[in-house]
């Protein structure tokens, strides 16, 4: 279970959010919504513990995540607006060193599985480089299809997708709460998750 | 914890593979910087002999420094770094990948050309095993070192001249017991001295200096 409470947010002089809490339990998903520059970025980024909250406390399992460390990063999966893949490598090998680096155990055989998955058959040895703006939020996207880690915390992860990509991704996260697990989203488009309780949070 | 830092340092050496380009310009400029002293000074053995070490070194340091920069830069332009730091064993460990990669890719290259270059200063056999070794223990420490002051210009513009300034104090303990080293053999002296006292730096720069550098890597993601 994650929970935040009084969480507040000042970037240089201005104050971004104050007071913002919320509950995500088993199965739920916290939908994040906002203005650009309202912080949804921002509080993705103490959800993970990458920057800190100026006030408030994030806590998983009723403990505060600065203070769980490794235990909490091992049932975390972000997925930034960046996507953290390198344009040297092919999407294959992009895949395998992100699951080694997050010291997961992939076989040959489920990466093909999750290329396949996000449509990259054919490509899979082709350096990212040569693919398109799509193409490459798919490689980055691949991580998520045999992900098992309790959280997701996905940054805008409908961007740069066609219409049958955000439709088979909203399938697998829903499939996602469906086993129990949480995720915490931002998005600009309309989309349906099949499946699990949906929380709004407004950030103004 | 082992797998994870073998992880990172396969990664390292298949990117390092697949940008040739970087890892050719910092030899050259090795290369560039040893060459050019023995033709600028003129042939005088005995002036040359005094200046090999001297030169030699610092050439090998700056052309270490040349490559810093870029050590997360990259990582830090696609979002890896974020990753990275995110995953489940402590970011120290990751760093020591990270260095242990930068190291075989410059400082390990550099030590295997240095008795080439030697050569032209009219260095005997022993003083350029003596470089060679001290190159190979020294580099490390370079690696480790200059990973901090990357680490603290991540994402700052002009930030190849900041790591420089920061970094090239701590440089000059490595630059003269290296460089001592070598000196101390041409002399006749014997280098055991100066090679214990690298090896102590080497050791502090690849065990200790990555905690630092995990730490000025967080502040520079916030």
């Amino acid at each position: 279970m994650l929970e935040a409470s009084n969480l507040e947010c000042v970037r240089g002089e201005r104050r971004l959010f104050a007071d913002v809490g919320f509950r995500v339990e088993g199965g739920e998903m916290l939908f994040l919504q906002g203005r650009n520059g309202a912080g949804k970025t921002t509080l993705l980024r103490m959800i993970c513990g990458l920057s800190r909250p100026l006030a408030g406390e994030i806590r998983w399992k009723d403990t505060d995540i600065h203070s769980l460390g490794e235990e909490f990063r091992e049932e975390l999966c972000y997925l930034g607006h960046l996507n953290a893949i390198k344009e040297e490598l092919t999407p294959l090998e992009n895949l395998s060193a992100s699951a080694k680096l997050a010291g997961e155990t992939l076989s040959e055989d489920e990466a093909l599985d999750a290329l396949e998955a996000v449509g990259l058959a054919g490509r899979e040895d082709l350096a990212c480089k040569y693919l398109s703006q799509g193409q490459k939020r798919r490689v980055a996207l691949s991580r998520l299809v045999h992900e098992k880690r309790a959280l997701w915390v996905l940054d805008e992860p409908f961007v740069a997708l066609d219409v049958a990509a955000v439709g088979w991704l909203a399938g697998l996260i829903g499939a996602h709460l469906q086993r129990g697990g949480m995720a915490v989203l931002t998005t600009h488009q309309a989309v349906d998750i099949p499946a699990g309780t949906v929380r709004e949070l407004k950030l103004s | 914890m082992i797998a994870a830092v073998g992880a990172i340092v396969a990664r390292d050496l298949k990117l390092a593979m697949r940008r040739q380009a970087d890892l050719v310009s910092v030899l050259f400029f090795f290369i560039i910087v040893a060459s050019l002293f023995p033709l600028g000074v003129g042939p005088e053995p005995q002036l040359l002999k005094k200046l090999a070490p001297g030169v030699l070194w610092v050439g090998a340091l700056l052309a270490t420094m040349l490559s810093l920069p870029r050590l997360f830069a990259d990582d830090y332009r696609d979002g890896t770094l974020e990753q990275l730091v995110l995953a489940p064993q402590p970011l120290g460990l990751t760093v020591i990948g990270k260095v242990l990669a930068h190291w075989l890719v410059s400082g390990l290259p550099l030590a295997l050309l240095a008795p080439v270059l030697g050569i032209q200063f009219d260095l005997e056999t022993d003083a350029l095993a003596t470089l060679t070794l001290s190159l190979l223990i020294g580099t490390p420490a370079l690696s480790g070192i200059g990973a901090i002051g990357a680490a603290l210009t991540l994402g700052l513009r002009g930030g190849g001249v900041l790591v420089s300034l920061l970094v090239l104090p701590l440089y000059i303990p490595v630059l003269i017991f290296g460089a001592g080293a070598v000196d101390a053999t041409v002399t006749g002296m014997g280098a055991e001295a100066h090679l214990s006292i690298l090896g102590a730096l080497a050791i502090g720069g690849v065990f200790f200096a990555p905690w630092a550098t995990a730490a000025a890597l967080r502040i520079s993601l916030e």
